[in-house]
């Protein structure tokens, strides 16, 4: 069965596959570089051409019919209405259809499903609207975001071309990076709302919900760079929360995980930075305020502006505005401990785990001072720091 | 004698319709009622029509152009909400009070009074629906489904939306044991059960379906309210509860839902193929029988809409199975009107059309969901254009299909005057070329990997989201053609016959045109 | 012509009696729907139980296994995960993140949380076992996640958690993931309302 499943592949590839649409752009599942994204490829293409000979079949008897039992060619109506014979074969013969259907793709799911013996795992967790990686065996662990360049151009009249970015709203910060030839295990859950991780490529799509875990697996053939979406609606920046899969030999993946473990394992868990890694997070020195505005412009861009919006307006009734806020022009309490704790019941979430100390302090100090706003003081790292 | 105690008892059936707008708001005549129905089935359709476009507006181009995001968001929740609560029920519970009276050799609806209530209640609903996109923070933007917890996150729109769909609900409700007392308790003498038309059979089962499964949602919008303002926690882990139990509630009403919005359908389709064939429809009682195991089959697959939400295999297999039986008795149905069609005697006046329209089109839609029963392959379809090509494929063509095909083949009985057939098979034509081009390519971005309800996409998806665009907006804008057929159709035209078709059968078919305000009253012999 | 006369009466009567006692049924059976609608809940979590759908495990403590796993001639990995809900500020990590476990032996681990919130907060913990279908052989004796905790501002706790894998835990399943998920709900009640 399988035989005929990849040779029904490959002979739909060649026909169907990329050379004969590629001057329409892509019109077809991809085959996708996971053994299982290649069964499933297979089996969507059997169900595919199953489906176009039934459709075929159907159309041909119906407008031959259409063509030939027409009133103004002289057809004069046959009385027949019934045959209990025939009514028994059209519903025996596609039961028989859907059994030989049944079988494969029941294999299929049962090889999906198994998650044992796995090399890596990755808890994957879903927030609005970023994605949260942690490699569970050495411990490294980031947020992955919407590349910068990207959300700028995608604000409502930003006037940025984007066709030219080749991989518009593809783009990520931090990519994740998988060995290949390693059965990768994913645990997918949700800090918020349900999201759904879904990398075409990997055939792995499953639910991020609040409070459950989900597994998933890949094994990942061939070195190369795979993007995915999430697939659940998730509010309002759903569609701007993309997947990046940097698929790398064994040993790159292991000297990358080096690089990085030492570092992010000392660190508070909950100390990431959104912006960027590679930037002083001296938490406990004075940091001057042109310093802080600086480093929170990014930081800013990064977690507050899809709600609050690039220019710090907000969106009226839903997200309220930056500029002229009484919370951010008011006691420096109120505002670290909106950021930091988050607004109850709204979708406002707590950034303590989100933000490290700098880079809340920054991102405070900079909303403080931008859009208009000119409270003029600094909120230093150390404030944080403390509350942790 | 007689005559005069009837007309004292039954004072109000005797005369002719009210004068005045106040016809209108006090009337409990089955055809009054049916008529406001579909005309306010025709208004939302422009509605919820408007935003389709304003979303196909935005997907013209990759960037946003337009709208924002959550404003986005709330136009594809708040377009489906509409078209399926505000156009596609409303639309067949019309034709449904206007036809099955007439079908069944009845005088009228049994419970008029009801009748006239659940109709106006409608009007108020979809106010306190649509008032929603008017507020501080606009309309709901969670999808139609209302998943939890994204939906509990918006603002107070959400008991706006939720006591809209109560309302809704009540309507549709009180309309379908309107419709069941009707059909049983109102038939003239000799037309059993297995003698009703089509469409007669299918809206009792569609009834029964109401009634099974609109409490059920009223009950999961209920607990979404109840966790939002009152503190319970059905659906939040916190407190023992579990988002995923809102998605088994809400397809639970869900799947059954989707074929309320088609069995009425296979019934109009089951009138007309006869008519235009001049040939009985083949298989009358496996169709009824094929009609009444889509019902029973559609209360045990509801879970294949959440394959991704992480089921036992056990559970992914019972569900893959089940949903892939429900392609027989619907396979049966298609096979059954070809074979009316095979050896008849065709003419192809616009409602023909409309149904063969129907037939090509809903088969594509059908052998779409077949791809999507295979639970592995429906991994990487789930949450795409795929998807969304897959029901629109369904509902386009087939409910609103079927119902246009009604109106062009009642019409004449309605208004008495014929339709413009030219203008009818223009509407016919332009509709059909647009809706594939408006549909089709949406295959095609979902495979290659488009999730939907996105305002935004990858350059990979820019050539086809645009020629959908193009096909939605010359959809759209062909939709003015029917509402230009129809006035003008109301207004005067060639002086239709009894009979109207040359092939028709049935007892709607025996009264004047148009029909009389109060047909039946005496009961008419069967045959 | 009066026969006729009663005779039309008596039908339509008829007619509305059976209208009514027809409506009145399907009344019935719609406000047992939207019944039904609420038994869904308990419904799905009998099933949840059973098939350990979700991957949730059981909310009550059991006692404490009835071998000592000496028997038994394989190891089991369990690996600890925790997820802060946005909802509110905590730190939540486990303070070991994988045990070599023998099915049929209980074992300790350990969560530790700390309150952000910059105020007294009372917290739940949210449990769920990957894959699911090893959630029914997960059972705790002891678990921090069967009760809420109530926090000072700052409170910081070690929580503990008993638990054993059950010896059938099927061989396929070589790597049990436990996860919590710290929810916040809400400030403490002024009033202590246990007195015990």
């Amino acid at each position: 069965m399988l035989f005929v499943l990849r040779w029904l592949g490959v002979v739909s590839a060649a026909l169907a596959g990329q050379n004969a649409f590629a001057a329409l752009g892509d019109v077809n599942m991809t085959v996708g570089v996971t053994p299982i994204s290649q069964e499933v490829y297979g089996l969507h293409m059997l169900i595919f051409w199953i489906c176009c000979v039934i459709g075929a079949l159907v159309f041909a008897v119906m407008f031959y019919s259409i063509f030939k039992h027409r009133k103004s060619k002289g057809a004069k109506a046959a009385d027949f209405h019934e045959s209990t014979m025939v009514e028994i074969v059209w519903t025996a013969v596609p039961l028989i259809i859907l059994v030989a259907m049944a079988i494969p793709a029941a294999r299929t799911l049962i090889a999906m499903e198994d998650t044992s013996n796995a090399d890596v795992t990755v808890k994957v967790t879903g927030y609005q609207w970023k994605w949260h990686y942690e490699y569970l065996d050495s411990g490294v662990s980031f947020f992955s975001s919407l590349d910068a360049e990207h959300a700028a151009a995608r604000q409502v009249g930003s006037g940025v071309d984007v066709s030219q970015f080749e991989h518009y709203l593809k783009e990520v910060d931090n990519p994740l990076v998988l060995p290949v030839g390693k059965k990768v295990r994913f645990l997918h859950t949700a800090s918020d709302v349900i999201h759904s991780w879904w990398v075409p490529d990997l055939a792995v799509k499953k639910d991020a919900i609040p409070g459950f875990i989900n597994e998933n697996w890949a094994l990942i053939e061939q070195e190369g760079v795979y993007r995915g979406k999430c697939a659940e609606l998730c509010g309002r920046d759903h569609g701007f929360m993309p997947i990046v899969v940097n698929a790398v030999s064994e040993e790159e993946f292991d000297a990358w995980i080096a690089e990085r473990a030492p570092v992010e394992t000392m660190a508070d868990a909950g100390a990431q930075t959104v912006a960027a890694t590679t930037e002083d997070d001296d938490a406990d020195r004075e940091w001057a305020l042109e310093e802080l505005m600086a480093r929170g412009e990014p930081v800013y861009a990064a977690a507050c502006a899809a709600c609050h919006q690039a220019n710090g307006q907000g969106v009226p009734g839903a997200f309220p505005a930056i500029a002229g806020s009484a919370v951010v022009t008011g006691p420096v309490d109120a505002h670290i401990k909106t950021v930091y704790v988050g607004v109850a019941g709204s979708a406002m979430g707590s950034f303590a785990n989100q933000l490290n100390d700098v880079d809340m302090a920054a991102v405070l100090t900079y909303q403080r001072n931008a859009f208009g706003n000119t409270v003029g003081d600094t909120i230093q790292p150390a404030a944080i720091k403390a509350l942790r | 004698m007689s005559t005069a105690t009837a007309e004292h008892h039954d004072h109000d059936d005797h005369h002719g319709p009210a004068k005045g707008w106040t016809r209108w708001l006090y009337t409990t005549n089955h055809k009054d009622i049916g008529t406001l129905y579909l005309l306010f089935s025709l208004v939302m359709f422009f509605i919820g029509g408007g935003m389709a476009l304003i979303i196909r507006a935005e997907l013209f181009q990759p960037g946003l152009q337009m709208v924002d995001p959550l404003f986005f968001n709330s136009m594809t929740t708040m377009h489906a909400l509409v078209m399926i609560f505000g156009v596609v029920m409303p639309a067949f519970v019309g034709l449904a009070n206007w036809m099955i009276p007439m079908m069944i050799g009845g005088p009228d609806m049994a419970l008029p009074r009801l009748n006239n209530w659940s109709f106006w209640i409608m009007p108020f609903a979809f106010l306190l629906l649509l008032s929603t996109l008017f507020m501080e923070g606009g309309g709901p933007a969670g999808g139609w489904t209302l998943y939890a917890p994204l939906s509990l996150q918006g603002g107070d729109n959400l008991a706006f939306v939720i006591f809209a769909i109560h309302f809704m609900g009540i309507s549709s409700v009180m309309g379908s044991i309107n419709i069941v007392a009707t059909i049983f308790n109102m038939r003239a003498p000799g037309m059993t059960l297995m003698k009703m038309p089509l469409f007669v059979w299918t809206w009792l089962i569609t009834a029964y379906l109401l009634i099974a499964v609109i409490p059920v949602l009223a009950g999961a919008v209920t607990m979404l309210l109840t966790d939002r303002y009152f503190g319970t926690s059905f659906f939040s882990a916190a407190g023992g509860g579990d988002p995923v139990m809102f998605q088994h509630i809400f397809w639970f009403f869900g799947h059954p839902e989707v074929y309320i919005l088609i069995l009425p359908a296979f019934g109009i389709i089951s009138s007309i193929i006869p008519t235009f064939a001049r040939k009985p429809l083949f298989g009358y009682a496996s169709m009824v029988y094929a009609t009444a195991s889509i019902a029973f089959l559609s209360f045990i697959v509801w879970a294949h809409h959440m394959f991704t939400v992480g089921m036992p295999l056990a559970g992914e297999m019972f569900f893959m199975f089940a949903t892939m039986m429900i392609s027989v008795p619907t396979g049966v149905k298609v096979f059954n009107w070809i074979a009316t069609m095979w050896r008849g005697s065709m003419t192809f006046e616009t409602p023909m059309l409309f149904a063969i329209g129907f037939l090509v089109m809903f088969t594509i839609g059908g052998l779409s969901g077949l791809m999507l029963a295979i639970t592995p392959a429906d991994i990487q379809y789930h949450d795409t254009y795929f998807v969304v090509a897959h029901f629109h494929y369904v509902l386009v063509p087939g409910a609103i299909y079927s119902i246009m095909a009604a109106t062009y083949y009642w019409m004449p009985k309605w208004t008495g005057n014929m339709y413009d057939e030219k203008w009818g098979k223009i509407h016919f034509w332009v509709s059909t070329v647009f809706l594939n081009v408006l549909f089709f390519p949406m295959h095609f971005v979902g495979l290659a990997g488009m999730p939907r309800r996105i305002p935004d996409y990858s350059m990979q998806f820019a050539d086809w989201n645009a020629v959908a665009t193009i096909g939605a907006f010359g959809f759209g804008f062909s939709q003015l053609i029917f509402v230009y057929v129809v006035l003008k159709c109301m207004k005067g035209g060639e002086k239709a016959t009894t009979e109207v078709w040359e092939g028709a059968d049935g007892l709607e078919w025996t009264v004047p045109s148009p029909a009389p305000y109060h047909t039946f009253e005496t009961p008419p012999p069967i045959r | 012509m009066s026969e006729s006369d009663s005779n039309d009466t008596s039908t339509t009567l008829g007619i509305r009696k059976a209208h009514l006692t027809l409506s009145g049924k399907l009344c019935l059976l719609g406000i047992g729907m939207f019944g039904f609608g609420y038994l869904m809940v308990p419904l799905y979590d009998i099933i949840c139980d059973i098939t350990g759908l979700n991957g949730k495990t059981s909310s009550v403590a059991v006692s404490a296994p009835r071998s000592d796993g000496a028997a038994v001639d394989r190891l089991v990995t369990v690996e600890f995960v925790s997820v802060v809900n946005s909802s509110a500020a905590w730190s939540f990590k486990p303070t070991k993140t994988s045990m070599q476990v023998v099915p049929g032996r209980s074992y300790t681990a350990s969560y530790e949380v700390v309150n952000l919130n910059g105020r007294p907060a009372v917290g739940q913990a949210v449990p769920s076992v990957a894959p699911s279908s090893a959630a029914k052989y997960f059972n705790k004796i002891e678990c921090f996640c069967f009760t809420s905790q109530e926090f000072d501002t700052g409170g910081r706790k070690e929580m503990p958690l008993v638990f054993f894998i059950e010896e059938d835990l099927p061989r396929s399943i070589d790597t049990v993931t436990l996860s919590y998920t710290y929810f916040d709900t809400g400030e403490p009640v002024a009033v202590s309302l246990s007195d015990s």
